[in-house]
């Protein structure tokens, strides 16, 4: 399963660095993301190409949250639960979809296509709540729109195409997307006129 | 106290306005993440400027004269830093970029490796010429995958341009730079877990002293900044540390981007010199509260921030202000809170994040996390006893200051704050076995009864 090309990946990864145990968490991750986990012959490939024992490597896979030793579903959808989501409402979207997919979070659907996990603060709050479906943002999302994402998703729907499909649907006036800067506030009299919303 | 952005205003002529960006100036150029478009824009003239008319010694004392301040969360002078690293030393040095933003109420890093990730990367030449580092590794949170796919690519094109490698721009300094993604750990923001992390172990903190100057990376000379200190470094080049000095307040100079999150109209990231006030930032910027509700409370520097009552709407938001107020201005990720939001709930969500984050090294630490939870969650389920509520107080006290990193002092600020604020909110839940005010008295009320039966 680990081919000879992420093999010679790892390699080039290695000669990246000062030192060969840096490449740690880079390797990792490229075996993570062609084998969809991290099984142990991956985990005996990441130390044979920093020079470790396997026992080191598998240390440092259960410290770090993204690492995971068994397969997740196709589509792994991540909501936001720290306080600045959770002031907006996350927890309905996490209530939600755990009924629109028939799971709690951190399970995966039966058949393989879903993995809801609720996870810590992911930067979005200021578009809370905020989810990402494999590593990619969806913000300002309401039980509704997180609902209409799995049917979406379900449906074949693409994660590139997420952004105009938002546009399409939402259901609220200027629904933001993550590379649009708004420009909301313009000018007042207290010193920091000009001073735009950036995000 | 708001008097200290007054006094600013009115002492001398500004050089570039009232409210200048001198990071986010850029930030609603389409297409400025690419190189083409960040150079029509002024981009890598910085660096050319600092490479030719600064001696990397005379560059760290510039930053110095600016006044900048680490943007991470603990506000240590920038230059001061730099001038930490021993003159000389058998190992190489290193420069590692903090890019591990996982503060919640924090998200101006991600936006600044998203949209302006050039910006960082000149930030990141200039500062390593100041230090005389030839290998700067940029640690992106790995959740954060757009942000850290834009800074590779912005590396990968400024190597094509010739702003990093060999002799760049014939100054005959050298830099490689290495973006490194990281996996999922709150701890690796912590500087020296950061190091822990990049040199492939899990990221558990290191004892200090020895700091990362003088022993950080493969034990070499090391200096840590955050994203948003580096990003702030070409515009100091640019107009120099008089102008970026000429604003904030009188130790808290030049402009922060706060990253304002909650119950307000128009949450988002305002980058404002430092010291604007609550007040402002909530009413002005963010355009109110949501719904026309009042303020409850405010966390102003991420969740590992004491809150503060509304009575602290005039406070300005310098790193001075804020302490004196009993909190700390921290990433400046301002958390605003609504009186309809029950705060025993609230503080429950923020104790989990620490209990889920501490790495477990420190017992303080990671048993205090764990029984700090379990109290407020029997609090806010309705079956806590009074007691509870200085049971929680005691746990604090045992892990403030006593923990092997400021995780365990920060898990505590959420609850040691919120006791002394909102006492009677506690109190309330276990008497009447339900929340004061918000839905979940409802929840509580619900919980208390299937208990009773």
């Amino acid at each position: 399963m680990v081919s000879e090309a992420l093999k010679a990946q790892m390699r080039e990864t290695v000669a990246r660095y000062p030192l060969a145990r840096s490449a740690m968490l880079p390797c990792l991750h490229l075996a993570q993301d062609e084998l969809g986990y991290l099984p142990d012959e991956a985990i005996v490939a990441v130390a044979e190409a920093i020079g470790v024992k396997s026992d080191e490597v598998e240390s440092v896979v259960t410290f770090y949250s993204m690492f995971h030793q068994e397969p997740k579903g196709r589509h792994v959808i991540k909501v936001c639960a720290s306080v600045s989501c959770y002031l907006m409402g996350c927890d309905a979207v996490i209530d939600r979809l755990e009924r629109r997919l028939g799971v709690r979070r951190g399970e995966t659907t039966p058949d393989g296509r879903f993995t809801l996990e609720a996870v810590e603060c992911l930067a979005a709050c200021g578009m809370a709540p905020a989810l990402q479906v494999n590593g990619e943002f969806v913000e300002q999302v309401s039980p509704e729109r997180a609902e209409r994402l799995v049917t979406f998703l379900e449906e074949g729907g693409d994660m590139a195409q997420v952004r105009n499909y938002w546009r399409q649907f939402s259901d609220g006036a200027g629904m933001a997307t993550e590379t649009e800067i708004g420009v909301t506030t313009e000018a007042s009299d207290n010193g920091v006129s000009n001073t735009k919303k950036v995000r | 106290m708001a008097d200290s952005t007054e006094t600013q205003t009115e002492r001398a002529p500004l050089p570039l306005g009232p409210n200048p960006r001198f990071i986010t100036e850029n930030f609603e150029v389409p297409g400025i993440d690419q190189i083409e478009v960040y150079r029509a824009h002024g981009g890598y003239e910085a660096l050319a400027k600092a490479l030719k008319s600064f001696q990397p010694d005379e560059l760290v004392e510039e930053v110095k004269k600016s006044g900048l301040r680490g943007r991470g969360g603990a506000g240590f002078a920038t230059g001061l830093k730099w001038s930490f690293l021993p003159k000389e030393s058998p190992k190489p040095r290193y420069l590692c970029v903090n890019g591990d933003e996982s503060e919640p109420g924090t998200f101006k890093d991600r936006m600044i490796m998203e949209v302006s990730p050039h910006l960082l990367v000149e930030g990141v030449i200039i500062a390593s010429y100041a230090t005389k580092v030839h290998h700067a590794f940029i640690y992106v949170r790995g959740e954060l995958l757009k942000a850290g796919l834009q800074v590779e690519r912005a590396v990968r094109e400024a190597v094509e341009a010739g702003f990093i490698g060999k002799d760049i721009l014939g100054s005959g300094f050298d830099l490689a730079i290495t973006v490194h993604h990281g996996a999922g750990a709150y701890i690796c923001g912590e500087e020296s877990a950061l190091l822990e992390s990049l040199e492939g172990k899990r990221g558990y903190p290191r004892l200090k002293p020895p700091f990362p100057a003088v022993v950080g990376l493969y034990s070499g000379p090391t200096v840590i900044n955050n994203v948003e200190t580096l990003a702030a470094l070409p515009a100091i080049a640019r107009y120099g540390a008089d102008a970026y000095a000429a604003y904030g307040t009188e130790k808290s100079k030049g402009t922060r981007v706060y990253c304002l999150s909650g119950h307000v109209n128009r949450p988002g990231n305002y980058e404002a010199p430092l010291g604007l006030s609550l007040r402002t930032l909530i009413e002005d910027l963010g355009g109110g509260m949501r719904d026309g509700r009042a303020v409850k409370a405010i966390i102003p520097g991420g969740s590992s921030s004491p809150m503060l009552g509304a009575d602290k709407l005039d406070l300005p938001l310098d790193y001075e202000a804020v302490a004196a107020a009993g909190s700390m201005l921290g990433s400046a990720g301002v958390i605003v809170v609504d009186d309809q939001t029950c705060i025993v709930g609230a503080t429950l969500r923020m104790s989990e994040f620490y209990r889920d984050e501490s790495c477990g090294k420190c017992t303080p630490c990671r048993e205090g996390t764990f029984w700090l939870v379990q109290l407020v969650e029997r609090l806010e389920a309705g079956e806590g006893r009074e007691s509870d509520i200085d049971l929680l107080l005691d746990i604090c006290d045992n892990m403030f200051g006593k923990c092997f990193c400021p995780l365990g002092d920060a898990a505590t600020s959420c609850i040691v704050s919120s006791i002394k604020l909102f006492r009677d909110e506690y109190i309330h839940h276990v008497r009447e076995h339900a929340c004061l005010v918000g839905p979940g008295a409802t929840r509580a009320h619900a919980t208390a009864e299937a208990h009773a039966r």
